[in-house]
């Protein structure tokens, strides 16, 4: 499994694999006078996974809320596909290119298939009855269609988050440590879909995990956010085998005292 | 007791006969109250969904009148509409054909949407609260608008605005300090189920009284239990 993510993070991608996503500068957001993110500098590749690691309460949700357009940097550029997003109300148009799966899965009290439709609906499209159902399919939920979204596991309520954005084939798909708490097999299913998708659509995804051997297995590069500062962004080969920051290091030999 | 019955027998015999007295009070109740509903329905929930999804400035104020609204005697509300509509009024002498007489079933409408729009507001918000707090988060991240989030919101939240629209058609139907100030009672024209059981019983028909009685309470009982069947639907 090493091996692949180390040939992987080499691979040349059949999508422009350099072109920017995103560009952070300068951005800090700010919680009640304390400053929880400060980034001098980020880049998002196209059709890259990017996996975002670090301890808790480093910043990393806080990152994603802000690579969603939830929330405005309080400092700070962000580009996105070149658009310099401001302080004010980001257009519906590039909002609607990028989306979370969160840790919780959050779903709407109706059926599974009427929790993947939902995306599309908000869309105003009607029709995507074989794209729903090939996407339940795809993540093995197909028998549960009708179900109420109430009755799912743990495991199975992630898979409906998962397939609810993937059906709506974003340009980035963010996921803020999706597989936590998760058994093996909902794991590796979340995992494999997340890939099938990232290589034959060129999803670009930013992967929030703090299990450092899931970024191992899965990221081109990983990032390593401590105390809301970026320590160190690297290929997944590098990050891992010859860091440059010796706090990286530490973080990777699990010797980091929080 | 002896009278209880027969009343009830009398009120049954009337009711099931189509006493044209009779329907004709049934009929204008559930025209009155059920345009109140609606008018009421129409301005609250979009207020109590509002008040639960945003924050303005002002909005504790808003907050603290539909409280107040909430607990305030319908023969208030009653009174403050009659202050508006009279002759000596506010509203009343200038004499627009939009604005409502007094003793007629619109001023009668105007006092209920007033008794039912804070209940059904305040109700409203109390639900939308209660929604988590995430998932507006994750509808906004699945590229919703802002009117689509808070639709989305609702439709969690719809449990708590049936209960809503319940309360507020409860309060109003029973109501009747309110109907009887700004109506005034009038056989063919303003006469309601509950301003017509207050005058029967006056005038010692009992009967009369006990089958409006008996139509005012099956009309309630099936407000809550169609509410009921609707919730274990949702459940
Ligand atoms: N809405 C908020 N208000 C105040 N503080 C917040 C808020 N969100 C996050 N924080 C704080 O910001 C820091 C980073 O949080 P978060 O981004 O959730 O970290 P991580 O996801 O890496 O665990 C934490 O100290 C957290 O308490
Ligand atoms: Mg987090």
């Amino acid at each position: 499994m090493k091996q692949g993510a180390r040939t992987r993070g080499q691979e040349p991608s059949r999508f422009t694999y350099h072109e920017t996503v995103y560009l952070l500068e300068g951005v800090r957001k700010v919680y009640d006078g304390r400053c929880v993110l400060n980034i001098d500098r980020l880049e998002v590749r196209r059709g890259e996974i990017l996996a975002v690691v670090g301890p808790s309460g480093a910043g990393k949700s806080t990152l994603l809320r802000l690579l969603n357009f939830l929330e405005p940097p309080d400092a700070g550029a962000i580009t996105f596909q070149g658009n310099r997003i401001g302080r004010g109300p980001v257009p519906l148009r590039l909002r609607r290119q990028v989306t979370t799966v969160f840790q919780r899965p959050v779903l709407l009290s109706t059926t599974v298939a009427g929790n993947v439709a939902y995306g599309l609906r908000l869309r105003g499209m009607r029709d995507g009855r074989e794209r729903i159902h090939a996407m339940l399919e795809r993540l093995h939920l197909a028998h549960l269609a009708r179900t109420s979204a109430r009755k799912l596991s743990g495991g199975e309520a992630q898979r409906v988050a998962l397939a609810r954005a993937l059906i709506l084939r974003p340009t980035v798909l963010l996921l803020d440590e999706p597989t936590a708490n998760l058994d093996p097999y909902n794991v590796a299913l979340i995992e494999q879909t997340v890939q099938e998708m990232n290589r034959e659509q060129g999803t670009t995804v930013v992967w929030v995990t703090h299990n450092i051997f899931q970024a191992r297995r899965l990221a081109h590069r990983v990032a390593f956010l401590l105390n809301g500062q970026m320590v160190e962004v690297a290929d997944t080969e590098t990050f891992f085998t010859a860091p440059r920051d010796p706090r990286t290091g530490a973080f990777v030999r699990g010797e980091m005292v929080y | 007791m002896a009278t209880v019955l027969a009343g009830l027998q009398e009120g049954l015999r009337l009711l099931l006969s189509g006493d044209p007295y009779l329907w004709d009070i049934i009929l204008r109740t559930g025209q009155v109250t059920g345009a109140a509903l609606v008018v009421g329905s129409l301005l609250g929930i979009p207020l109590g969904a509002l008040l639960g999804l945003t924050r303005f400035p002002g909005r504790r104020l808003v907050q603290t009148l539909i409280y107040t609204g909430m607990g305030l005697p319908p023969v208030l509300a009653g009174l403050a509409i009659y202050l508006l509509l009279s002759r000596n009024g506010i509203l009343g002498p200038l004499d627009l054909p939009w604005i409502p007489k007094l003793f007629t079933p619109e001023a009668m409408v105007l006092a209920q949407v007033l008794i039912a729009t804070p209940l059904i507001a305040g109700f409203t918000m109390a639900a939308v609260a209660g929604v988590d707090p995430d998932l507006r988060r994750q509808v906004e991240a699945l590229g919703a608008t802002r009117l689509q989030v808070a639709w989305a919101v609702l439709r969690e939240a719809r449990l708590g605005v049936l209960v809503s629209l319940v309360a507020g058609l409860g309060s109003i139907l029973s109501e009747v300090g309110a109907v009887m100030l700004v109506g005034g009672n009038i056989e063919g024209s303003t006469r309601v189920l509950t301003t017509a059981i207050l005058l029967e019983t006056r005038r010692g028909n009992f009967d009369l009284a006990i089958g409006l009685g008996v139509v005012l309470l099956g009309l309630s009982f099936l407000v809550n239990l169609g509410a009921t069947q609707l919730q274990g639907k949702g459940r």
